[in-house]
């Protein structure tokens, strides 16, 4: 493949190079995001149109639009999916909430503290290590089988990825940024909201951002085990109809709601963290 | 031109009072000796240096100098006031300008200001920092955030960060070894400027030999192992001092001469 340099030397004349990316690089962003969209979609209808897959493993794509616009009307007129969809929003939200809290209050006893780091984080670790989804019965037999329980789940899942990065952005200030900070005076405090803290902003939303995936995984976990109300128990139910169409449309729906969250913490970051726009990893747009 | 430590008390250049006077410095890490009883002491709007291998402890003695770090024996006395911690009136810089990125330039000059007296004095300390601005050559990048600033421009401003508070001392801990050496070379001059126009005194911790001759009135030689002051030379090439006197066959003589004392003793 012709890559690289290309030479267009002729005698006598200036040298001239002319640097080219491959040609999958050179086509633009938003026809290769419908190439490729136009590629899966003709792939999937080709498995279903030649009977290769069982049309109750996966539905056609026609099957699944159809779905997805009887559900977004659903939405709209405010029925039952939209009561379901606001039901895992307040999961998600309040869930995400007590992870932030709780998640960076530990963080902050892990990274400023011998304490924290000696006593508490081999516990968080090994907390961590565990499957977290397994104390799902547990939260329910607790907290019952309404919202309280898949919220306790989410805020479980997503708290520690909140600890750790913010322990790890408290760390990040330099040694000469500490000398600094000890030379002018500075206390303790000073130190940790003026220097450590905000130094460890981009460690931080790192971990919002996993964090904001985890949730999301928590309450829908939770949706699924304890019954009830909420995305995750429409999806069980339609997923035991072999309703795979709907199955496939909740997940759409439910895709929103991630993505919402997550570009809202993406947004919060490039407005926070004005000055490292450089490393804003996963950033959209 | 040669004196040992323990005559330095008696400054021939001594005619004007001192201001920091250090005296049976030492400081160990558990077994390890890292400075070994050191003296010196400097008078006001001097200019001194301290020169020698790493490990020599220089970089010990200039953190127990400005408080942040006590030392196993001796004293460090400051204006008749015993260095017991950090003090305002001592001023550090180092090798990165440690600029806070979220700051503009003018920001984080007053950071300082901030940290000891409030946010509404730093916001009185606004002109003076313009002031120091101009003096560094930077009245237009007040509003500059750091990654918009060139490495020297950013030592410029952390400069200015260390000139607000007024310190009666400066500590320079090999400010500008980071830079390239056209910058450095500009910035040193710059110093001396500063200085000057401060009567600031200084002291300079550095690698470099020409550069710490162009800029002192004295320099410490040190040793290590353990740490301590093995010669002090007098500089008396003439202010101001100039790139061209790099060139003259006294800077030569008095580079040799150190280089051939850091060579007796097996470093570099």
């Amino acid at each position: 493949m012709p890559t690289g340099f290309q030479s267009q030397q002729t005698p006598g004349e200036d040298t001239v190079w002319i640097e080219q990316d491959p040609w999958i690089d050179r086509v633009p962003r938003s026809v290769a995001m419908v190439a490729l969209f136009v590629l899966i979609v003709g792939l999937w209808w080709g498995a279903t149109a030649s009977g290769l897959v069982s049309p109750i493993i996966l539905p056609t794509p026609a099957e699944t639009w159809e779905d997805i616009v009887f559900v977004g009307a659903n939405i709209l007129s405010a029925g039952y999916v939209l009561e379901a969809l606001w039901t895992t929003t307040r999961t998600v939200l309040y869930g995400y909430a007590i992870a932030a809290g709780i998640g960076f209050s530990l963080g902050v006893l892990v990274g400023e503290t011998k304490f924290g780091e000696r006593a508490v984080m081999p516990y968080l670790v090994a907390i961590d290590t565990m499957p977290k989804v397994a104390f799902a019965p547990l939260f329910i037999a607790w907290l019952g089988f309404g919202i309280a329980s898949k919220v306790a789940l989410a805020a479980f899942i997503a708290t520690f990825p909140i600890v750790v990065s913010t322990a790890a952005g408290l760390y990040a200030a330099s040694e000469n940024e500490r000398m600094l900070f000890k030379s002018i005076g500075a206390t303790r405090m000073q130190t940790l909201v003026r220097l450590k803290l905000p130094t460890g902003l981009p460690y931080l939303f790192t971990g919002l951002k996993i964090a904001a995936v985890g949730v999301m995984a928590g309450a829908i976990t939770g949706e699924f085990l304890g019954g009830g109300e909420g995305m995750g128990a429409l999806i069980r139910v339609s997923a035991s109809q072999l309703d795979t169409p709907r199955v496939f449309s909740l997940i759409i729906y439910l895709s929103f709601l991630g993505l919402a969250m997550y570009l809202f913490v993406v947004w919060l970051q490039r407005r926070l963290v004005f000055w490292n726009r450089g490393d804003v990893p996963g950033a959209i747009g | 031109m040669t004196a040992m430590a323990a005559e330095v008390e008696q400054d021939p250049a001594g005619e004007t009072r001192p201001v920091y006077e250090i005296s049976g410095l030492t400081k160990r890490y558990g077994d390890f000796l890292a400075l070994s009883d050191v003296d010196l002491s400097l008078g006001k709007g001097e200019f001194a240096s301290v020169i020698g291998s790493s490990g020599c402890g220089k970089s010990t003695l200039l953190k127990i100098m400005a408080g942040l770090m006590p030392p196993s024996a001796g004293r460090v006395v400051l204006d008749d006031r015993p260095v017991l911690g950090p003090r305002a009136d001592i001023g550090m810089m180092f090798q990165q300008a440690t600029l806070l990125p979220w700051k503009t330039a003018i920001e984080n000059i007053v950071m300082p200001i901030s940290i000891r007296e409030g946010r509404s004095a730093a916001k009185k300390a606004l002109p003076r920092a313009q002031e120091l601005l101009e003096l560094v050559g930077l009245e237009a990048a007040g509003n500059k955030y750091p990654d918009e600033l060139s490495g020297g421009m950013a030592q410029r401003v952390a400069i200015c960060r260390m000139m607000i508070s007024e310190p009666a001392v400066l500590l320079l801990d090999e400010p500008f070894s980071a830079l390239d050496e056209l910058t450095r070379d500009f910035l040193n001059i710059e110093l001396q400027r500063i200085c000057e126009a401060r009567d600031a005194t200084a002291f300079l911790v550095t690698h470099s030999i020409p550069e710490a001759v162009i800029l002192s009135d004295r320099i410490f030689v040190m040793q290590a192992n353990p740490g301590r002051v093995g010669e002090v030379i007098d500089i008396d090439l003439p202010r101001p001092r100039s790139l061209d006197m790099v060139n003259t066959q006294k800077f030569g003589e008095i580079v040799s001469h150190i280089r051939g004392r850091l060579d007796k003793e097996g470093f570099l």
